[in-house]
């Protein structure tokens, strides 16, 4: 289970987080949702430990990961996977050796068992066979799936997706989503995606929160957010110029 | 006057910042650099990176220096009939001052834009975060060895550069210039002492330290894009350069002082 409790983050003068609380049961997919620049990103960053809090917790199964050392919370960074933005693929290394890379950093495996591991993870998100490309000659949505086969390599418990469906054509977008609960019902994991994308959030969603203005304003079922009264969360899943978020 | 203050007050204090995070940089560099296990794989491609593939400049620059040191000094000592002392110029030159230095400028030149580069569009791309998630330090896995290549192929470079200056010497003393062949090497060996080529080595150890630390620390804090990325590159050349040229002022005089 994740908890995080009242977090509050600034950078130089900027108060991006002002109090966030946020519970995400295990095995549940959360989607957080809001504008950007809402804070999304910083939220997820916190959650995995790259950003350290001004004040607040981040609770991962009972343990307050904001005051642990490097190497104790690298113990806890082992349980997560994470599908960034643009993938984040290392340019230096081929595919397999990109999707391998916790199991060569952290199992000490042998070429050739991280290779059929890393073929295997390919061959979940449809992508048998590109072993041996460089990440500069995939496609986005290529680049995507090797990210998520990279982020499940080291069978996680957690996954993270920071804007999973960004950046790519409708259509690939669906085969993520759908990835996306294969990942959940396969893996029985518990995950948590950042996304602007309501179509996405619907689909993938057990429940939605809303960040917004530093906060979360609102948490429910994709249905009761579709019927949500809270004016913040109607103008935005109706992508509306015009109401109480100004930019 | 408050004005004054303010203003030496602004201009001082990002330097001072930036120079104290590089120190903890290097400070934290050397913590991961004794902490068992080193990643060989990663050493021996940085070490092809930085010294393999800067071999063929560094022999282009250091043949064609010597041979120029050759010309001019061969004009210059003629004038009072000392052109027998052109070996040892060349010599003392090439190991003391050239080798050294010229060998680091192009390094920073070659290896450390590319190092700066690399580590900026690695942090803009979020490759550093994917680093952190995957449980791994990126201090430990990008820089520990890039500042050992600096270090361990300075030095080889400079050695290297070093030997290929005064052939090229040798080639335009005797072979185009037409002096004794004797009394070249003679020269070169009679006043050149073995102080003057580890001192050399020395100071690259040293310039290689300072070239691999500031193009890691201005990719690894680079912003903003990729323009961000643009002026890491161009700032790890300019302060790596710049650092090598102060330092060898203040190197020299403390090792052949």
């Amino acid at each position: 289970m994740i908890r995080v409790i009242d977090l509050y983050k600034s950078f130089n003068s900027k108060k991006v987080l002002q109090g966030v609380d946020l519970e995400v049961k295990k095995g549940e997919s959360m989607v957080v949702i809001g504008g950007s620049g809402s804070g999304k990103s910083v939220l997820i960053k916190h959650i995995i430990g790259i950003l350290t809090p001004d004040s607040g917790k981040v609770v991962i199964d009972d343990v307050d990961i904001t005051s642990l050392e490097e190497g104790e919370l690298n113990e806890i960074r082992k349980k997560f996977g994470m599908l960034f933005q643009g993938a984040a693929l290392f340019d230096s290394l081929s595919v397999w050796e990109n999707v391998g890379f916790g199991l060569r950093q952290h199992r000490g495996m042998k070429d050739n068992e991280i290779r059929a591991i890393a073929s295997e993870k390919l061959g979940m998100v449809g992508l048998a066979g590109i072993e041996n490309l460089m990440p500069s000659d995939l496609s986005g949505g290529m680049r995507k799936r090797v990210g998520l086969a990279r982020a499940i390599a080291m069978d996680p418990e957690i996954l993270l997706y920071d804007e999973p469906t960004t950046g790519i054509d409708p259509i690939m977008a669906d085969v993520i989503n759908d990835l996306i609960i294969e990942m959940r019902e396969k893996l029985k994991v518990t995950s948590i995606a950042i996304t602007h994308d309501m179509v996405s959030a619907y689909k993938i969603a057990d429940r939605i929160a809303m960040l917004y203005m530093g906060k979360i304003v609102s948490v429910g079922t994709p249905e009761e957010i579709k019927n949500s009264d809270n004016a913040i969360v109607k103008q935005f899943i109706t992508g509306s110029a015009i109401g109480p978020i100004t930019v | 006057m408050f004005r004054i203050f303010e203003f030496i007050g602004a201009h001082i204090r990002p330097f001072l910042e930036e120079f104290g995070r590089m120190v903890l940089l290097l400070l934290n560099t050397f913590k991961w650099l004794i902490r068992p296990p080193l990643d060989i794989r990663n050493i021996m491609k940085q070490i092809l990176e930085v010294g393999v593939r800067s071999t063929p400049v560094v022999l282009i620059t250091a043949v064609f220096t010597g041979m120029v040191l050759a010309l001019q000094s061969y004009t210059g000592f003629k004038r009072f009939n000392a052109e027998a002392m052109m070996g040892t110029v060349v010599a003392l030159s090439m190991t003391r001052e050239l080798g050294p230095v010229l060998t680091g400028l192009i390094v920073a030149g070659r290896a450390g834009s590319a190092m700066a580069a690399e580590l900026g569009t690695m942090r803009v791309t979020e490759q550093i975060d994917a680093l952190y998630t995957m449980a791994t330090n990126p201090v430990k896995y990008l820089i520990v060895p890039r500042f050992l290549a600096g270090i361990l192929m300075l030095p080889a470079l400079t050695i290297l550069a070093d030997i290929i200056g005064i052939i090229g010497g040798y080639f335009v003393g005797v072979v185009i210039l037409d002096t004794n062949p004797t009394v070249y090497i003679s020269r070169t060996k009679d006043y050149l002492v073995l102080s003057d080529i580890y001192n050399g080595l020395i100071k690259s150890s040293f310039f290689g330290m300072a070239i691999s630390l500031i193009s890691c620390y201005k990719g690894f804090y680079t912003e903003g894009g990729a323009e961000g990325v643009g002026k890491a590159t161009t700032g790890a050349v300019v302060i790596s350069s710049m650092t090598i040229l102060i330092s060898d002022y203040f190197l020299s005089a403390w090792l052949y002082g």
